[in-house]
């Protein structure tokens, strides 16, 4: 058996990986977040959550620059711990991600990329990791979105609903 | 701004070995992201545990595709998280996450992909426990072993 310090912080590649704006939940509990005036200076985006239902459960969902039109649509693969799934939805108002629900003490984690943000020659396609273990449920999500816009990404909106010590970190990756 | 992606400590195998543990994590990131690629010596699960804790306090939700069939499968109230199977005479990859690590009010959660020659997995992992985690082990199941030449590296990520 190998035993392994943690040796400090031995710098990787120089500001390849950047926090960008972090937000976290305080007692009161939040029903929606928003990261706005998204700089264009990386190539993708990273949204790294941990998040817990303040109510009952419930689908969160992302949109990009408040945009409300039917312009978004997701596919996903479900696993419950007995069956695997896919679903979907087109033509939707926003991406709709994996239900939350409020089991104390108990987060569900996600990653979300989002792929060449500021290209304005393309449309937006994202990727989510996320998942939630109860011991006894829960469920493991992998979930595609697009948005079809060509406009630069400079805001987030979510609808997360979320309970104290959630919390939701951006971050830039250089290209 | 800051970067805020750093390696936190690294090894690669000489020889077999049954475990990697990784001690004295700092409390100064957000998340952790522990970095396997590697063999193991027969088909063995693979666990990993926090703060060396042999209690009935870890589960874990699966989805699993091995060219045939999409599978999802569920352990609970284990004495590790079972975040894979190794292959015998296959590298494989894997990336666990581990979420706001070193807070002290809320359980743990971590997000594993693991991909070898057999098949792609996703998971999510669940420690019950609201203590700060300090210490990671990754094991072969059993007396199984890691094969040599296999690495694992610990990051760091900070959030702003």
């Amino acid at each position: 058996m190998q035993i392994l310090a943690g040796v400090g912080t031995a710098p990787v590649v120089a500001g390849a990986f950047e926090s960008i704006a972090t937000i976290t939940v305080g007692s009161g509990g939040s029903s929606s977040e928003t990261f706005s005036s998204i700089p264009g200076t990386y190539k993708h985006l990273q949204l790294r959550f941990i998040t817990r239902s303040n109510g009952g459960a419930y689908n969160p969902t992302i949109r990009f620059n408040s945009d409300t039109g039917a312009n978004y649509s997701w596919h996903y693969l479900d696993g419950t711990g007995a069956s695997a799934s896919s679903g979907s939805g087109t033509s939707d108002t926003s991406i709709i991600l994996a239900a939350l629900d409020a089991t104390a003490n108990t987060f569900q984690a996600g990653i979300i990329d989002i792929l060449d943000y500021a290209n304005t020659n393309k449309h937006k396609t994202i990727r989510v990791f996320e998942g939630v273990d109860r011991n006894g449920s829960g469920a493991i999500d992998l979930w595609s979105g697009s948005w079809r816009s060509t406009s630069a990404i400079t805001t987030i909106n979510l609808t997360f609903s979320s309970a104290q010590y959630s919390h939701y970190a951006l971050y830039g990756i250089k290209g | 701004m800051p970067a805020t992606y750093e390696p936190i400590a690294t090894t690669t195998l000489s020889g077999t070995q049954n475990q990697v543990d990784f001690n004295t994590i700092s409390s100064a990131y957000t998340d952790l992201v522990l970095v396997f690629n590697g063999g193991v010596t027969s088909t063995a699960d693979i666990w990993l545990r926090m703060n060396s804790d042999t209690g009935s306090n870890y589960s874990r939700t699966r989805l699993t595709g091995d060219g045939s069939t999409a599978a999802s499968t569920r352990n609970s109230a284990a004495s590790s998280i079972f975040v894979s199977v190794g292959t015998v005479g296959s590298n494989a990859n894997m990336i666990i996450h581990v979420f706001n690590y070193a807070n002290s009010t809320t359980y743990k959660t971590t997000l594993t992909r693991f991909n070898s020659s057999a098949y792609t997995a996703a998971s999510v992992g669940l420690w019950r426990s609201t203590s700060a985690i300090t210490s990671l082990t990754l094991k072969a199941e059993t007396a199984d072993t890691f094969t040599s030449g296999s690495t694992f590296t610990l990051y760091g990520i900070k959030a702003a």
